[in-house]
């Protein structure tokens, strides 16, 4: 089973300068106990794309069309509000790159992880140590004493931990974490990382994570959704997107990293150009006006190509490897 | 080294008062610091949060006073100028702050941004508008952007009006904290780029505040590592990359995540978060965190070693390759 | 041109926004074209005329003197309108000076202002304005300096709040490290920064300022006979009201729309431009 089913998504808002399509044709899988990660730049609608799960869209923003299936049954486009606050937490959990987004400033960690349980029926001293049990699954030291102090008592590495510990603690189907480990330094990021990880097999969720760093992505993700300016240009295993992507951007987006630049340069790669304005979409590749693989057959709208084994990008040169000039 | 430092710090402290009525007490956020700048040379601060580079940047800047040292630029000691003496020299030191659009006054356009250096040093028979051009061309942005405000910038565009500034008046340094903070990978690229070239074309010395690795073994020439506001290990980028000496500096190399999903990650976790400036761990500050760590560690703190290629502040400096003894149960405190 | 309709449209497009609009011009326009609407002179006395009733000669009938009152409440408002813009002003210039001073000068001298600040507005407006007028006599200055010490404290802490905040942001910072002067940072990089909610406020507080010069001048402090001011018809209105009701309507009913006028369009400014101050 799926976790999370998303199908022909679109997404847009209505502005002063007319309407802004922030989501065109979305669609990807969360498979079950898999962590699935989103890569985009700035403008590429990964904020959207959560909201839109979450049922957030700010209030001039909609849903023209496609599908959001949670475990089979909750169609989330159509949910009744109340049964979206019952999935939210309990269901699908969030974490953030400001973990105090999550923690109240002026409740203890203990009250606080307490309050989350208030749905289930055990006894309270059960619930105590069950919070105990999630802060030592992520590395508190004394997590007992940890329970009566406050956020603001903590450093900003444990803060985030105390956060993952708080949406994991319910035992969500699905953990949406929106760059959780950007604000944290090298050494945090990738303990932190490793936590996840690890507690993802633990409780068995699946994860879809948010993040710009393809390093974190590479090493954490089991499949990846590649976004651009509102459209999944291209999805697979993180093998096939890191190793033979097959859409121009996610080549061109993996050659920027310097990591992947190991001889010494002076001159780095780059993406010249900027994202089309969403309110007027070219009526064919998105991508078109910054590849240099571009042709006339771009003016149309480019089919999403089927490499095969789940790898797909929305390129019409996609099945010739040889063609989008792609380096490994 | 050549000997034509354009930039010359020497043992430079900033303390910073902590504590109010009663227990006045202060920390230091540098704590005794030195380096030299070569003309035409790009020289990295590498660090975390907290590590002192972005204060460090402002002290050279004189926008932070300093507790102790002394700061030469182009052979004149600027750290005791007053700010009427200072004005001169922001003319030749120019510097770039992190947030590419917070950095820029909000209710100014582009064109008025550019040229605002001309204004306040009271620069006169030069074309404002001309100057706009030239400087908006020369950073790659369109002429038609002087008319435009901060927050109809991308970020990249915006990072480039700040770059146009930091060059407007032909500086001799730019001091570059985190210029790559808040781009794309895709961006970033480009004002590395237009750094470098701005920096071949005239002759530019750089100092580049970044906790990116990964973007200064491309930028820089020498890079120093800070930790708790000291230098831990300093010297050209490509020895310390290759064979970093100092267990910190291994640490963060390693800590560096590639994009390659095959990349077996042999790495150096480190057992414990960053200490408190307000209780700097005894002996070698590093101790704490350190998978070498000895028993001499923790109570006698290293002399910092200088050679002609290397700073380097440990009792056991690492052999190029170096695993650590056995790595513990990663236990975070 | 776009630039300036823009705003407008906005705040016509809200309906309480559009009638403040709406009454404020209507009260200017009475201000401004006081002399072209009606030939009556307001200060002339005509004991035959005394307590007439409203007709095609007198349209809002006479005071206890005989004096036209159309005249009187027109030439009024412009007294109204003169203290309230000019004192607003003057309030402003001032508060925005000594914001700035207290907000991005050494400590010491903040924290003696904000004392200053504060010992002004605990005075009560009406202790206040009693005090200034036994040390100057009741006049239209009286008025306005009342309405100087009484707003400028409110109006200096918002700008210094905003101040602070701004002093240590990066762009700030970058002016500093070009070598900017204080004067320059201030004028250049935070004043248009902290100006706009101020004016807003501002703007809110002339319905206020309105009312105290209508309070003072019913209480014979204010505005010296025989200027007509709304405050001093609407006391003929109060001593005569067993003779006729006329004469307090005249006074009051202007009152009443001025104030409600200002209220609806800074309301609807405040809601438009700055959100952020809603409930202040």
């Amino acid at each position: 089973m799926t976790t999370l089913r998303i199908d022909n998504l679109n997404v847009s808002f209505s502005t002063e300068a007319g309407p802004l399509h922030a989501l065109k044709n979305v669609s990807f899988d969360v498979p079950e106990n898999r962590i699935v990660g989103i890569v985009g730049e700035s403008g590429c609608g990964k904020s959207t794309l959560i909201n839109a799960i979450l049922g957030l869209l700010a209030d001039n923003g909609s849903i023209d069309g496609g599908s959001i299936l949670f475990e089979g049954q909750d169609e989330l486009t159509s949910l009744p509000s109340s049964r979206m606050r019952d999935l939210r937490g309990p269901r699908i959990a969030t974490v953030f790159q400001d973990p105090m987004g999550a923690l109240n400033p002026v409740i203890s960690v203990g009250k606080q992880m307490l309050n989350i349980q208030y749905r289930s029926t055990l006894s309270k001293d059960e619930k105590m140590n069950r919070a105990v049990e999630m802060l030592e699954l992520v590395r508190i030291p004394d997590a007992r004493a940890a329970l009566a102090r406050y956020p603001h008592q903590f450093s900003g590495g444990m803060k985030q931990r105390i956060a993952i510990a708080m949406a994991l603690m319910m035992e969500p189907a699905l953990l949406i974490a929106d760059e959780p480990t950007t604000a944290l330094d090298a050494t945090l990021e990738v303990t932190t990382i490793e936590l996840l990880k690890d507690l993802q097999q633990k409780i068995g969720c699946s994860v879809m994570f948010i993040s710009h760093h393809l390093g974190v992505i590479a090493e954490l993700c089991d499949d990846v959704v590649v976004m651009y300016a509102g459209e999944v240009v291209e999805r697979g295993t993180v093998r096939q997107i890191f190793q033979d992507p097959r859409h121009p951007y996610t080549a061109r987006l993996l050659e920027c990293d310097p990591a992947r630049q190991s001889e010494r340069t002076r001159h780095l790669p780059t993406i010249p150009g900027e994202i089309p304005d969403l309110r007027a979409r070219p009526a064919g590749c998105i991508f078109a006006n910054r590849c240099d693989l571009v042709s006339d057959a771009c003016s149309a709208p480019p089919p999403d190509k089927d490499i095969g084994d789940g790898h797909v990008a929305r390129c019409i040169i996609a099945d010739c490897p040889e063609e989008t000039g792609v380096t490994a | 080294m050549s000997s034509d430092p354009i930039l010359k710090v020497e043992d430079v402290q900033v303390s910073f008062p902590v504590g109010g009525f009663g227990r006045r007490n202060s920390i230091l956020g540098v704590a005794g610091v030195s380096f030299e700048v070569n003309r035409g040379e790009t020289f990295a601060l590498v660090g975390e949060s907290g590590s002192g580079k972005t204060t460090l940047a402002r002290a050279v800047n004189g926008l932070q006073e300093i507790s102790a040292g002394s700061i030469t630029f182009e052979d004149q000691r600027i750290d005791e100028l007053d700010p009427r003496a200072m004005k001169p020299v922001r003319k030749r030191m120019s510097m770039m702050f992190q947030d590419p659009v917070g950095s820029l006054s909000p209710r100014m356009t582009v064109g008025d941004l550019v040229t605002e250096p001309f204004r306040i040093h009271g620069i006169e028979g030069r074309n404002l508008r001309d100057e706009a051009e030239r400087l908006l061309t020369l950073v790659g942005l369109p002429t038609s952007f002087d008319s435009r405000f901060p927050h109809q910038l991308s970020g990249g565009q915006a990072r480039r009006v700040g770059v146009a500034r930091a060059i407007a008046l032909d500086p001799a340094l730019i001091i570059a904290d985190e210029p790559t903070a808040g781009l794309d990978v895709s961006v970033q690229g480009e004002v590395l780029n237009l750094l470098n070239d701005l920096r071949e074309r005239l002759g530019l010395a750089m100092v580049i505040i970044t906790h990116n690795l990964h973007v200064v073994h491309h930028v820089a020439d020498r890079t120093a590592v800070m930790y708790l506001g000291r230098f831990v290990e300093a010297g050209e980028t490509e020895e310390v990359f290759s064979a970093p000496q100092h267990p910190y500096t291994a640490a963060l190399l390693s800590a560096n995540p590639e994009p390659d999903p095959d990349k077996t990650h042999d790495r150096i976790t480190l057992p414990a978060e960053v200490p408190s400036l307000l209780a700097r761990p005894s002996g070698c500050e590093f101790h704490t965190r350190c998978p070498w760590a000895q028993s001499q560690c923790s109570f006698d703190a290293p002399e910092r070693h200088v050679t002609d290629e290397r700073v380097i502040a440990c009792h056991f400096p690492l052999a190029p390759g170096a695993r650590p003894p056995e790595q513990k149960e990663s236990v975070l405190s | 041109m776009a630039e300036l309709w823009r705003p407008i449209r906005k705040i016509l497009r809200e309906p309480l926004g559009a009638l403040g609009l709406f009454l404020v011009l209507f009260v200017i326009f009475g201000a401004v074209f006081a002399d072209l609407l009606t030939s009556w002179d307001p200060t002339k006395i005509n004991p035959r005329d005394r307590f007439q009733g409203p007709s095609a000669n007198h349209l809002m009938g006479t005071d206890q003197l005989g004096r036209d009152l159309f005249a009187r409440v027109l030439h009024g408002g412009r007294i109204a309108l003169f203290v309230a813009l000019v004192s607003t002003a003057v309030s402003l210039v001032i508060g925005i000076v000594l914001g700035l001073i207290a907000g991005y000068g050494p400590r010491w001298l903040d924290n003696l202002m904000i004392l200053l600040f504060d010992a002004m507005k605990s005075f009560p407006t009406v202790m206040l304005a009693l005090a200034l007028v036994t040390l100057m006599g009741p006049s239209l200055t009286a008025v306005m300096v009342v309405v100087v010490l009484v707003t400028v404290p409110g109006y200096a802490r918002i700008i210094r709040t905003q101040t602070i905040a701004l002093k240590t942001s990066e762009y700030v910072t970058a002016a500093q490290s070009m070598g900017a002067s204080s004067a320059r940072i201030l004028r250049v990089h935070i004043l248009p920064n902290v100006i706009g909610p101020l004016v807003i406020l501002a703007s809110m507080d002339i319905p206020v300022v309105i009312g105290i010069e209508a309070g003072m001048s019913f209480l014979g402090l204010g505005v010296r006979p025989p200027t007509p001011s709304w405050g001093s018809i609407l006391n003929d209105g109060f001593t005569n009201i067993r003779d006729t009701a006329w004469i307090a309507i005249a006074g009051g009913v202007p009152i009443i729309i001025t104030t409600l006028g200002f209220t609806f369009l800074g309301e609807t400014l405040r809601d438009v431009f700055d959100p952020r101050l809603k409930g202040r």
